[in-house]
């Protein structure tokens, strides 16, 4: 696969997944805190996402960084768009931000929610196939 | 190895103004948090905020600098 192909991939997977986030690992077996907590956020929110391992190719990285201009990983796309990482997404969480541009509702419970992601609800994590593997 | 008065220095150097309070999470030097004050920041979205700290860095992140979590918020909490 060639670099070319794996950006215009990335930039699919953002186009065509109104929640995408690109992730350390899967969102039921995430490979970093940062990637869990973001993941867990997402599912606590009870929102569909498409979630794509970055970790597979180190190209993936590079292409993504390259693309959206954040160096770091997790990053999470929402209607196309890059609404930052880990920490933005936290924030974002726990003031209701976030549950506001997804248009859903934020959850009873206020408290940061607890990786590991594995918990979440069955109809979270839509789990986008892995072409660059 | 980056210590946490590098990156303070380096912070504060590129955003003159800016005041940083840096923490290295596992004391590996390699994950660290920075929290930022700037009135950069004034009048810009969170993720440009970010970007704004990130770009101090450059390359070094994801690097030397494996992790870096950022706070960042403009003096006496003007947004």
């Amino acid at each position: 696969m060639t670099n070319d192909q794996i950006r215009d991939f990335i930039k699919q997977a953002i186009d065509e997944n109104s929640v995408m986030l690109f992730m350390k690992g899967t969102p039921s077996e995430p490979r970093c805190g940062f990637s869990a907590r973001t993941a867990a956020a997402l599912n606590a929110l009870n929102v569909k996402y498409a979630a794509l391992d970055i970790l597979p190719d180190p190209r993936i990285k590079q292409e993504l960084a390259g693309l959206s201009g954040w160096p770091t990983s997790p990053q999470l796309f929402i209607d196309g768009k890059l609404i930052g990482g880990c920490d933005i997404v936290m924030e974002m969480y726990e003031s209701g931000e976030l549950a506001e541009v997804l248009g859903v509702e934020q959850p009873p419970d206020e408290e940061t929610p607890d990786p590991p992601a594995a918990e979440a609800p069955e109809s979270a994590p839509l789990g986008i196939e892995n072409r660059l593997a | 190895m980056p210590t946490t008065d590098d990156l303070q220095d380096r912070i504060e150097q590129a955003l003159p103004g800016a005041s940083a309070r840096v923490e290295d999470l596992t004391g590996g030097g390699d994950h660290f948090r920075a929290e930022v004050v700037s009135d950069r920041f004034a009048g810009l979205s969170r993720i440009e905020q970010h970007k704004l700290v990130y770009d101090v860095f450059g390359a070094d992140v994801g690097g030397p600098i494996h992790a870096l979590s950022i706070k960042t918020s403009t003096p006496e909490g003007m947004r």
